[in-house]
């Protein structure tokens, strides 16, 4: 089998080590004026030291993006447009495990049906969703896998949640940096459960010493779920419930409804009904299109997925669309009750 | 004197002649590991009606010492293979973690949707009555695809002389699900048989196994039950006879439904009598 390249710290991104000097007038878009120009350089670059010759000689421009005077990137705004258009995807940390959904919207009458799956596997224990441009989303999860597998060569154990979402944030946010790039159309969605048992390191040999690999303290909870959203400027936070793309608001404002911090917490399973729900929910203003449900989830060890990033069972994910459908129906129902009761008045 | 600093710290030339530099030359063939430092000894396997029987065990010697004894040879892969060690320990543990890769990458393209379903609910759907092994959907890769593969690796290995020092079975079930046995040597030589062992047990436990399973015909008549029992006699015989060997071992079934591996197993009802009869070692005098 082709091994994939290691990760080196100089990888193959960011590109060229950007030459920060005064643009040459040839790249001025006509309506930017002069002076509005020399105003941001003034304001985001460190050096005037290369000469404009250089970036002939890279043959790309490897100037840096244009932040505008609020402190704004077009190209970064443009790319959260994208991520606008695309399929709601959504995810959820419940107490027990995480539940990662999207809206597959189906482009064609002949694409075959469950196939072309968007929600991916990174690690055994890590799944990515993502809404936006989907080839962004392919060269996203294959970068986080390279993350995921140097992470194993380098420590011998899975990468914690918190760093992937760290490490990929910090990837995207590299494509916002320079004029040769554009960032990612997309906001994606990381899901992982951090293992609570003391883990075997990797291709372990013997047992290890019996207190255990140490570094853990007795009274304290380690590993667990965890949710992180990446956004196309490389910001990323960690969240209770994560939604984006087209049905973003519809889906936040379900998820701000749930208890997902709280004692009183979701199960894995009804959170699983939940994600159903969502989605059908935020699809309902996008009704002239058809859609697929994909879910996938991950539970803690002693749970149905056994700490790995699994589909949803068929049979559990149909049963979650009955109900979803059947709530959309009800909803449905109380509004033609209100309407009513308005005719009547 | 040569006063030159490529002459510093050296012995004299004037004094013990010019030094032999044909030491340092590496034209010629690259020997990277061809010593074996930490080895296992043997592994035995045998196949039965529903699937196949593995044992090595926990020894890892350092030359004639018995220098780790809670070593697992016998290494799980996918939730549906086992694959058996002999050798270099530290290649084992390459091998390990290069397997371990390599299972990530199935799961990035398995779709475990049908078979968890099975697990997890009592669905009356008959389509879920089919012959797929519980975490080893088909078109998933199988025991006789990773002993392939493993084929490949070694054999390209030795081509670069650079081999991985190991002899290895691999015990599973292939594409039909039917239970699969092969080995793979250091060189890359592969073959199959019903029963199979690597190292001394190729001398020692092979003809005991062949005794109950000298085909295929008579391997599939052989309850689990009875490859058990066969297996433990034949570590029994090995731990009598090799004295790279222990009393500690680990035993796997591997069947349709999964892999139920033992790692802390101890040899029973040893009997040392034998050894009154054979002369030429110990504290005998005669």
């Amino acid at each position: 089998m082709v091994r994939r390249r290691p990760l080196t710290p100089s990888s193959s991104f960011p590109p060229k080590a950007p030459c920060f000097h005064n643009p040459p007038s040839a790249f001025r878009t006509p309506n930017e004026s002069p002076h509005n120009l020399g105003y941001m350089m003034q304001r985001v670059t460190n050096h005037h030291t290369h000469k404009t010759t250089d970036v002939h000689r890279h043959g790309l421009r490897s100037r840096q993006l244009h932040l505008l005077p609020d402190g704004r990137n077009f190209q970064v705004e443009y790319a959260v447009k994208a991520v606008e258009n695309g399929g709601t995807s959504i995810g959820i940390r419940c107490k027990d495990g995480v539940v990662l959904a999207v809206e597959k919207v189906v482009g064609s009458k002949l694409l075959k049906h469950s196939a072309n799956k968007r929600i991916a596997t990174v690690d055994r224990h890590l799944g990515v969703v993502y809404s936006g441009m989907v080839p962004d989303g392919r060269h996203f999860v294959d970068r986080a896998r390279d993350e995921a597998r140097a992470w194993r060569d380098t420590n011998k154990t899975p990468i914690p949640t918190a760093d992937l979402a760290s490490r990929m944030g910090g990837y995207m946010q590299a494509y916002t940096l320079y004029q040769s790039v554009r960032p990612f159309g997309i906001t994606a969605i990381v899901g992982g459960f951090d293992s609570e048992l003391e883990l075997p390191v990797d291709g372990e040999v013997g047992y290890g010493p019996s207190v255990g690999a140490g570094g853990k303290a007795p009274d304290k909870k380690h590993g667990g779920p965890f949710l992180y959203m990446i956004e196309p400027s490389g910001l990323y936070w960690g969240y209770y419930g994560a939604a984006t793309g087209k049905g973003r608001q519809a889906a936040k404002a379900e998820l701000e409804k749930l208890d997902l911090g709280g004692a009183g917490a979701l199960t894995l399973e009804q959170a699983v009904k939940e994600a159903a729900r969502i989605i059908y929910l935020a699809h309902d203003d996008n009704k002239d299109k058809e859609f697929e449900l994909e879910m996938s989830w991950i539970s803690a060890s002693d749970g149905p997925t056994k700490g790995k990033h699994q589909e949803v069972p068929k049979a559990l994910r149909e049963e979650a669309e009955r109900l979803a459908k059947k709530s959309m129906e009800s909803d449905d129902e109380d509004d033609d009750k209100k309407d009513d009761d308005k005719m009547e008045e | 004197m040569d006063h030159r600093p490529q002459a510093w710290g050296r012995p004299r030339d004037d004094v013990y002649g010019a030094y032999d530099g044909s030491y340092f030359q590496n034209s010629g063939p690259k020997f990277a590991t061809q010593s074996p430092v930490v080895t296992g000894t043997s592994v035995i396997a045998i196949k039965f009606k529903d699937g196949v029987v593995i044992a090595a065990d926990n020894l890892a010697s350092y030359g004639s010492l018995a220098r780790f004894t809670n070593v697992k040879r016998l290494r799980v892969f996918l939730d549906t293979t086992v694959v058996g060690f002999g050798g270099d320990v530290s290649d084992m543990q390459y091998l390990d973690r290069h397997l371990n890769e390599l299972a990530i990458d199935e799961s990035y393209e398995n779709d475990t949707t049908e078979t968890a379903a099975a697990t997890t609910t009592s669905s009356s759907d008959p389509s879920s009555t089919s012959t797929q092994t519980p975490n080893n959907p088909a078109g998933s890769l199988n025991a006789a695809n990773l002993h392939k593969y493993l084929q490949k690796l070694l054999y390209r290995r030795r081509n670069d002389f650079d081999p991985l020092w190991n002899h290895i079975l691999v015990a599973g079930l292939d594409a039909s699900s039917k239970p699969f046995l092969a080995s793979v040597d250091l060189r890359g030589t592969a073959f199959t048989s019903p029963s199979l062992a690597t190292g001394f047990g190729a001398a020692l436990a092979q003809p005991i196994m062949r005794r109950y399973a000298a085909t295929e015909e008579d391997a599939a008549k052989l309850t689990r039950e009875q490859a058990v029992d066969i297996i433990k006699e034949c570590m029994k015989v090995l731990f009598y006879r090799d004295a790279r060997s222990l009393d500690k071992y680990s035993i796997a079934v591997v069947t349709k439904d999964g892999v139920e591996l033992k790692e802390e197993e101890q040899l029973e009802k040893q009997s040392w009598a034998f050894a009154e009869r054979i002369h030429g070692y110990g504290t005998q005098t005669v």
